[in-house]
């Protein structure tokens, strides 16, 4: 495990003043759009990306919410030499307390999923483990003293949930976990106790937007004990057409059944999604041209830009590209961008905090810069 | 856009207050927003989502009006953490594994509300005692046995008697075995 990686030591990085600030640039470009944005998995043209959380506590301590900052201290202490003991295992992890990064970067790692919102916000003695390709993650004194995260790119949900689990029993072989025989793994949250485990699916759904099915989906999520959420946590806004879509319920199903269950779902959201995209496409074909190519051409001109519009012209880029339309970009570098013109990722990029206005002409210039690539 | 009161730093809290049917707009930055204690989170403030999940399982801070909070059962306390019932409702959050048992009588209609159950079906840590896996598989096994005959499919139902029948005698030996050590 390492400690002090330079990849990850964010704009404090004193030997960055040696570089040119385009050299910065770079490296904080590179950061920014890791590898895992290019990686296209089954079903990419609709599924963006599979996730799976496991929530777990160490026995005979407070759980995070009620523990004082000692005793988080203590906690986050057990955690590291747990990850020690395993040392083998994690040589390829990065150890980074939250404590000692920049607002901005933790605004980058929210933006990026690798940390949730909560966790940006209330952080004393929290850490995260992350391994080098960013697909592998322990969040330590989250909600619950460890947050297990496996996040692979298209529809994934198996393989996700198998190495969440593996890295589960590498833990549990060094620690015990709170846990109860009819409650199963007890968390901080009543609403994950049992599995602890949430799965979820982003998903890229503008043809049920643009027809207006979306909202009958949705009603009927609900009744299967699905829970939909914009992408960045427990808000309703789906701006750029993404959607996520999770299990709510964690206590009387195994975790199989919960991630079948989700994966049968998604399956069906797919072929709801590919059916009305083909339906816009014998409506008119040249509309839809229309669309992806103006927003192309925004994307490529505009000088101001807000991060709700850049969200949506990359929606219609993406359903052009999906539907063969538009040819000369990838889905990567959509995915790149979609992480790049976040505000946090932006101030992270240019090494300063930037007002909003300065944030829109800074996205217009990198949406162009990249486009030009 | 910058915030109102310090005119220094971008505003990322937005409000909106009607008091006597006079609308005013804020749009402050978040340590003015703080200051001005529109941000402050009750309970030693670790809560953020605390009035999102109140409501959304009906409790109410207070408790006055909740079903699943009953008046008799608020002052109840984790002799653990030391959170109380009431907190519970407040917070959403338990504050240590033992909430578990303190407030174990007001729970099974909460979970019944949450999940629609109330038995773990999941995995079980490589640590606990194997009788316990044992048991958990037996339990598992029987509610498939009658499934399978409820589906009149009696020959997977005859497989799954032998194996439940392999599994209890396993557990028998073990539980002799440990009392033997005992």
């Amino acid at each position: 495990m390492k400690e002090k990686d330079e990849r990850w030591i964010p704009e404090r990085d004193p030997s960055m003043g040696e570089h040119t600030q385009a050299g910065c640039e770079n490296r904080r470009l590179e950061k920014i759009c890791s590898k895992f944005l290019e990686g296209t998995g089954p079903e990419a043209d609709v599924v963006i990306s599979s996730r799976v959380r496991l929530a777990r506590n160490i026995r005979d301590h407070l759980f995070p919410p009620l523990a004082s900052n000692l005793q988080r201290k203590n906690i986050l202490q057990l955690c590291r030499e747990i990850l020690q003991e395993e040392e083998e295992r994690f040589s390829r992890f990065q150890f980074l307390e939250l404590d000692s990064i920049s607002g901005v970067f933790k605004q980058v790692l929210v933006e990026k999923h690798l940390i949730s919102p909560l966790m940006a916000r209330e952080n004393v003695c929290s850490a995260l483990c992350l391994r080098e390709d960013e697909t592998l993650g322990i969040m330590i004194n989250e909600e619950d003293h460890i947050h297990i995260q496996c996040m692979l790119p298209g529809l994934q949900l198996e393989q996700a949930w198998q190495e969440a689990s593996l890295l589960d029993d590498c833990l549990e072989n060094q620690a015990s976990y709170a846990f109860h025989e009819e409650l199963g793994y007890l968390t901080a949250c009543p609403t994950t106790v049992g599995t602890g485990l949430r799965a979820s699916v982003m998903l890229h759904l503008p043809a049920l937007v643009i027809t207006r099915q979306i909202n009958r989906i949705l009603f009927a999520l609900n009744k299967v004990g699905l829970v939909l959420q914009g992408i960045y946590g427990e808000s309703t806004d789906f701006t750029g057409n993404l959607f996520q879509v999770s299990n709510q319920i964690t206590l009387g199903q195994s975790e199989d059944e919960i991630w079948q269950n989700l994966y049968g779902v998604t399956r069906q959201l797919i072929n709801q999604e590919k059916k009305a995209r083909e339906h816009l496409l014998n409506e008119g074909r040249e509309r839809l041209d229309d669309r992806s190519g103006r927003a192309l051409g925004v994307m490529r001109y505009a000088r101001v830009l807000g991060v709700q519009e850049v969200m949506q012209l990359i929606s219609d880029v993406r359903l052009g590209l999906d539907l063969g339309l538009v040819r000369d970009i990838s889905a990567g570098t959509l995915n790149k961008l979609l992480a790049l013109t976040q505000p946090g990722c932006l101030q992270y990029l240019k090494g300063r905090e930037l007002s909003a206005y300065e944030q829109d002409l800074e996205r217009a210039a990198q949406v162009q810069k990249f486009l030009d690539c | 856009m910058i915030c109102e009161k310090c005119d220094k730093k971008n505003a990322t809290v937005h409000f909106t207050k009607i008091i006597h049917g006079k609308k005013t707009e804020w749009h402050l930055c978040e340590s003015c927003a703080r200051e001005k204690g529109e941000l402050e989170r009750p309970f030693g403030g670790g809560f953020p989502l605390h009035q999102f999940f109140s409501e959304m399982m009906g409790f109410m801070p207070g408790g006055s009006s909740d079903k699943l909070l009953p008046q008799a059962q608020t002052g109840v306390q984790c002799s653990c953490c030391g959170l109380t019932y009431a907190q519970f409702g407040q917070i959403g959050r338990f504050g240590c594994e033992n909430c578990y048992e303190a407030f174990a009588k007001c729970l099974p209609a909460l979970f019944r509300k949450l999940h629609g159950s109330q038995k773990h079906r999941g995995k079980i840590p490589l640590r606990t005692d194997k009788g316990v896996k044992l048991r958990k598989d037996i339990a598992l096994l029987r509610e498939e046995l009658q499934r399978k005959i409820a589906e009149e499919a009696f020959e997977e139902a005859a497989a799954l008697r032998d194996r439940i029948k392999k599994l209890e005698k396993e557990r028998e030996a073990g539980g002799a075995a440990g009392e033997g050590k005992g």
